[in-house]
């Protein structure tokens, strides 16, 4: 990955963005170390989104008149640009949800469900997958009989991809996989595990919600069927996230939510879809979250995700190289950056996550404790929790600095 | 709301690096475990009742943050040796003034844990801390 001095990003002209942390929280500046459970917002997408609000606001698609002809063109445009952000080879291939839970549903239930599954099929997850990757897939086997089969990782977080040889067998008809852990940081390797699922028909599914606002991410190259992730954690709005599918795997997949601008035609006995996506976009959806996500995927583009790659790899090294200094400090997951995304996981001797992450916040500095909705992995892990401090395009080392001051008082507290 | 760090007070912390009471009683005639699924705290209760319905002995176990910790710790300092009338009788507003701490709405629920598990092992219906 190119590292040149052209490709880094401008931290303090991009803190002035976000005016959130120009917040002080009990008189000190926040250091926010919470983007893998959302993003801050740059000025830029909260104009985006009250812009829509306050001068085109209509609904999409049906109004003969201007604002409705302007609203659509927004709300469509981020489609586009969603699109052509991650490879996808048409705007046809966006879904608008509301999260990348709600995308990750829909694949369960619409293709899953509604659709391929029969009794007996395989279903092969991993460990370190968010709740939010298990459950749905929980309620298919409850449903259809499935069987659920998960690969584990070794000890530094990484999968164990030999496993997938006995896991995936002629039964398997869905592989899925996280494309960053939410709590290991682990970037995993989608392409090879998406090869090694069509050489036996299945469709690979994954979940890029710590991916997609990380990292370049091509739909193409990692060869994903179905890839799902939120607007929020890339600095977009809540409420709006993506389902991207193949025009092939979408075509297969049943809409979940039947009702307005979903349909083609409605007879008292039945009715026909519309085409792929608008089938899955059933009711008003969320416009001024679709536009500002696509503020915010323009925001992206204008740092360029190489740089913001290459800066969340500067950051997280420091982050590991100062905490691994402290006594009593362990991190979970690699050691190496260039296979992990900026997420920390860490616990302290003597001091629970939750007193850790109270401490830190007499300092502004913002992190996260408890299980990350990653239950199945805490077991794997034998952790009842970690603390977790997670890195983003307006984090620099000097935010490194305060979380390490602030864990030195912890330290103290707990000595 | 107060800076959490006028929770961390010396008698908190006194309690959670010297848990009162801490272990298993194998002659309980009462006992009940719970744990807060959103961090993972865990306590588990156990009460031996006497003849004329007293608290003769107490225990608990378990593990997680200071707060649920030094929380459970000083329940069972109160428990020990009061009627089982008074235990059931205990409120959140008694635990927590004892406690005396400022607490957010989410560490209310650690410091209230261990007596969400004491109405358990009385069989008083609870609902979630």
């Amino acid at each position: 990955m190119a590292r040149t001095a052209k490709t880094l990003l401008n931290v303090p002209k991009i803190k002035k963005d976000f005016p959130i942390l120009e917040r002080r929280v009990r008189d000190k500046p926040i250091v926010y170390l919470d983007s893998a459970a959302t993003s801050q917002k740059p000025r830029q997408v909260i104009d985006a989104t009250s812009d829509y609000y306050a001068r085109y606001n209509a609904n999409v698609h049906r109004a003969i008149y201007e604002l409705g002809e302007e609203s659509t063109r927004a709300f469509e445009g981020a489609r586009e640009k969603v699109a052509a952000f991650i490879g996808a080879k048409s705007s046809s291939e966006i879904v608008f949800t509301k999260s990348t839970t709600e995308s990750l549903n829909l694949v369960a239930y619409g293709w899953g469900l509604k659709g391929k599954l029969r009794e007996g099929d395989e279903i092969v997850g991993s460990v370190m997958e968010h709740h939010s990757n298990h459950v749905p897939w929980h309620f298919v086997k409850d449903h259809r009989g499935v069987v659920l089969k998960y690969v584990d990782v070794d000890d530094d977080g990484r999968l164990r991809l030999e496993q997938y040889d006995e896991l995936i067998t002629r039964r398997t008809k869905v592989v899925t996989v996280a494309h960053a852990s939410n709590v290991l940081g682990t970037i995993n390797p989608v392409r090879e595990i998406a090869e090694r699922a069509h050489e036996v028909g299945a469709v690979c599914v994954v979940d890029a919600a710590q991916s997609v606002p990380h990292m370049p991410v091509d739909v193409q190259s990692l060869g994903a069927d179905f890839l799902a992730f939120s607007g929020h954690k890339m600095l977009g709005p809540t409420g709006i996230g993506v389902l991207y599918g193949t025009s092939e795997a979408l075509e297969a997949t049943e809409p979940l939510l039947g009702g307005g601008e979903m349909i083609r035609e409605v007879h008292l006995g039945g009715a026909s879809w519309n085409e792929v996506p608008y089938k899955f976009e059933g009711g008003t959806p969320n416009i001024a979250g679709a536009i500002g996500l696509g503020a915010a995927v323009d925001y992206l583009e204008g740092l360029g995700m190489d740089a913001v790659r290459a800066h969340e790899m500067d950051v997280t090294r420091a982050a590991l190289d100062r905490l691994l200094a402290l006594e009593g400090v362990r991190i979970l997951g690699p050691r190496e950056v260039r296979d992990r995304g900026g997420v920390v996981a860490f616990t302290m001797d003597r001091a629970h996550p939750h007193d850790i992450a109270s401490i830190l916040d007499v300092d502004g500095v913002c992190i996260r404790s408890g299980h990350h909705c990653a239950q199945p992995l805490m077991e794997r892990f034998q952790v009842p929790a970690t603390a977790r401090a997670s890195f983003y395009v307006y984090n620099d080392e000097a935010d490194v600095e305060r979380l390490v001051a602030a864990l030195r008082k912890v330290q103290e507290v707990f000595a | 709301m107060a800076a959490s760090y006028e929770i961390y007070q010396e008698k908190i912390l006194d309690h959670y690096k010297r848990p009162r009471n801490k272990g298993v009683l194998e002659a309980a005639s009462h006992q009940a475990k719970d744990s807060n699924p959103l961090c993972g705290d865990e306590v588990t209760l156990y009460l031996r009742v006497d003849g004329a319905d007293r608290i003769a002995d107490v225990r608990f176990s378990g593990q997680g943050c200071a707060i649920s910790q030094a929380s459970a710790s000083m329940l069972t300092e109160h428990l020990k040796g009061i009627g089982i009338e008074e235990a059931k009788g205990l409120g959140r507003e008694e635990v927590l003034r004892r406690l005396g701490i400022p607490l957010s709405a989410v560490r209310t629920k650690c410091a209230l844990l261990s007596l969400h598990v004491l109405r358990r092992a009385l069989g008083i219906p609870t609902k979630e801390p």
